[in-house]
């Protein structure tokens, strides 16, 4: 072979590493622009214990527990996610095949185990598949009320049915991929070792039985190239998409709050000040810088609310269990995530259009985003962060949001500001004497 | 029963120390029918022979409101305030009916500085049942429908779901349960300040959704374990003008109607 021929035969090689890196460095870039991104927030220690943290991470993110609450949509999405992890050992084998020339390099290893894993590889893509298009009707076609909601309106509602409509190509092309790799085989083409079970696939053959070898070549070869580079696109749209719940929720159940859901952070930067008040002549350590109290915009809140917010997959469970949101309020606790994302996404461009530095660009999370009304209308009952199948806590956003209206703007609802007046003037949350706690004992 | 309720005060006066405080709460104190709850619990403790004490006058809000309506500076005064007083009495065990003071008394007063063991009525009461310090005869509720509405702040906030229904299934009644109960149990629309202010607009008063929800068990009681849940709930039922046929009492003044106190 002369270098020219030599040059061609390793051309696909060459293409494949190239695009694979590309694919592999790009998703790396905006890896860490996120992680930048989430770290624009506040300190919160959420290290400690770590065996109760892999522990809650096997449950919940690796088993799922919290999403088979609601068993038909908890199924189907097994189906999706099992099928996914599965199907990545194939992706495997078809990144050695494509560095090294190789066809289908892990079959003479692993023998008739291959066999076994290729007919796995395919009943899953096969459950995806059904999975898939159960998911599309449901948002679709029985409209499901978290699906159709106008918080979803725009980019949110075509995201999702882009991801479900690119899992459809890639499980497509797998399967067809595989079909036409058997009618080859069968006709003892060059390279095609037939390698027995398709259960799936071995249906589709019929579709080429009339194709020639060469067009069933390019067929296969362009499924191959259309799988893999699907996959790097699709593994770069993640960034950029509520798909991102793939990655994300294994380090967001990781770093869950494990305290009772009730217990509410108290402000370090109040205590000091209130005891102070209490006591003036107290040793009280010095506040590093100026303190803020509650947040008015992304960075004010914790990196685990950032966190949050990039994991968040816009299910709906959260809103559709809030209380205020079934009664018609204005708050959706899965709408405080997304624009919390949306508003981080904002500050991270600014930060990358101004040489690493944020530039006050005159908006808040806090009244650009989300609006005092919503906060208001929450009651605090922790049903979103319960129903949270990747231990998301909305609730703990609109907390510090709220902290920021009273304490920062004094811009409490009339009747709370009431309310605060009674408690510090009689201790209580109505205005009755304190002389009078005991009277029940008498009436 | 003739209720002997005194404060620590006395306790300490009487160089006596008693077994747990009852931290009646604001609602508890003020509230009418709240109050009724509050004699219910004491009545309960006593018939149960157990050394309780109220603070009485020295009692203040726990900031519980304040805390959720984002007043951090309000409730920590409240909370450094009360721990004194705590403190000063050097309070180990604490019950209270209502599920707020319960969850702040429990998760946020330790950090600044108030250690103490604090238990819901309801718990208490199961205990008490449990080692036979009280008894109960379900005759007054035998084939009543009971339907537990589960508090935010003691459900989901700290995981107590279990101790309301074991008190309850001493009444000799049927107990069913909502379709949104325990962990998916639906709030009263009180919780997080909303008990002092009006709704946002919106198209139903969650109160109105949960009593609607209680009333579908045809439930002849809806049991609760919180005065907010309480009021909320008692509201709901006159909506819908039921409040002759269905009642919504507090899990304390059943068993208190049952032990005959």
């Amino acid at each position: 072979m002369n270098s020219t021929g030599l040059l061609l035969s390793i051309l696909p090689n060459v293409v494949f590493t190239l695009l694979l890196l590309a694919g592999i460095g790009l998703f790396a870039f905006n890896l860490r622009k996120i992680i930048r991104n989430i770290r624009l927030g506040r300190d919160l220690n959420r290290s400690d214990n770590p065996g109760e943290r892999w522990k809650i991470m096997t449950l919940v993110a690796l088993g799922q527990t919290k999403m088979m609450v609601r068993p038909i949509a908890g199924i189907l999405h097994i189906f999706v996610y099992v099928g996914f992890v599965v199907i990545n050992i194939e992706v495997l084998e078809i990144i050695i095949d494509g560095v090294f020339g190789t066809h289908r390099v892990f079959a003479p290893f692993l023998g008739s185990f291959y066999k076994v894993l290729i007919a796995t590889f395919e009943v899953f893509a096969a459950l995806v598949l059904i999975g898939v298009f159960a998911f599309y009707v449901r948002r679709n076609i029985i409209k499901i009320k978290r699906f159709v909601q106008k918080d979803l309106d725009g980019f949110p509602r075509f995201d999702a049915n882009m991801i479900l409509f690119v899992e459809v190509l890639l499980m497509s092309a797998f399967l067809t991929m595989n079909a036409a790799d058997q009618v080859l085989s069968s006709r003892g083409a060059d390279h095609y070792i037939s390698y027995g079970n398709y259960p799936v696939s071995g249906l589709l053959t019929g579709l080429f039985s009339g194709w020639s070898d060469g067009a069933l070549i390019v067929y296969e070869r362009f499924m191959w190239w259309f799988h893999i580079i699907g996959i790097l696109a699709f593994l770069n749209y993640l960034p950029y998409s509520k798909h991102f719940h793939i990655l994300m929720a294994f380090p967001n159940v990781w770093y869950s709050n494990l305290n009772p859901k009730g217990q509410f952070k108290n402000m370090d930067a109040v205590t000091r000040e209130v005891k102070l008040m209490l006591d003036p002549s107290a040793p009280v350590p010095e506040a590093d810088g100026p303190v803020k109290f509650g947040a008015r915009d992304v960075q004010d809140l914790s990196w685990k609310n950032l966190m949050d917010a990039y994991t968040c997959t816009e299910c709906g469970r959260c809103s559709s269990e809030c209380p205020a949101n079934m009664t018609g309020k204005l708050l959706s606790p899965r709408s405080i995530m997304m624009k919390t994302r949306d508003r981080l996404e904002e500050v991270g461009k600014n930060i990358d259009a101004n040489k690493g530095t944020f530039v006050d660009d005159g908006k808040s999370l806090l009244h650009n985003y989300i609006s005092a009304e919503e906060l208001w209308a929450c009651t605090t009952c922790n049903a979103c962060v319960q129903a949270c199948p990747v231990n998301i806590d909305p609730l703990d956003i609109i907390v510090n949001l709220r902290q920021q209206l009273v304490m920062e703007e004094s811009a409490p609802p009339a009747s709370l500001a009431t309310m605060f007046g009674n408690i510090e003037n009689n201790g209580a949350p109505w205005q009755f004497s304190p002389a009078d706690r005991l009277n029940w004992k008498d009436e | 029963m003739e209720l002997k309720v005194k404060t620590y005060a006395e306790y300490m006066a009487q160089g006596e120390v008693p077994e747990i405080l009852f931290w009646v709460g604001c609602a508890g104190s003020f509230d009418d029918r709240a109050k009724k709850v509050t004699k219910a619990v004491a009545k309960i403790l006593q018939a149960a022979q157990v050394k309780f004490a109220v603070l009485g006058t020295e009692e203040s809000c726990t900031g519980d409101p304040a805390k959720r309506a984002g007043n951090e500076f309000l409730f920590q005064m409240q909370a450094m305030q009360n721990i004194m007083v705590l403190n000063g009495y050097e309070v180990k065990k604490i019950v209270t009916a209502c599920p707020h003071c319960f969850n702040t008394l429990k998760n946020e007063y330790p950090q600044l500085g108030g250690n103490y063991e604090v238990v819901h009525h309801s718990q208490l009461i199961e205990s008490l049942l449990k080692e036979g310090r009280l008894t109960v005869s379900g005759g007054s509720f035998k084939g009543k429908k009971i339907t537990f509405h589960d508090p935010c702040y003691l459900g989901r906030a700290n995981d107590v779901y279990e101790a309301p229904r074991e008190v309850l299934a001493k009444l000799d009644a049927e107990l069913v349960e909502m379709k949104r109960c325990r962990t998916k149990g639906l709030c009263c629309g009180a919780g997080g300040a909303q008990m002092f202010k009006e709704a946002e607009p919106g198209n139903k008063e969650v109160n109105i959704e949960r009593s609607e929800e209680a009333l579908a068990t045809s439930a002849n009681i809806i049991a609760v374990g919180c005065p907010f849940c309480s009021t909320m709930m008692t509201d709901g039922v006159k909506h819908a003008e039921k409040e002759a046929e269905v009642s919504v009492l507090d899990i304390a003044e059943m068993i208190a109607h049952a032990a005959d106190l």
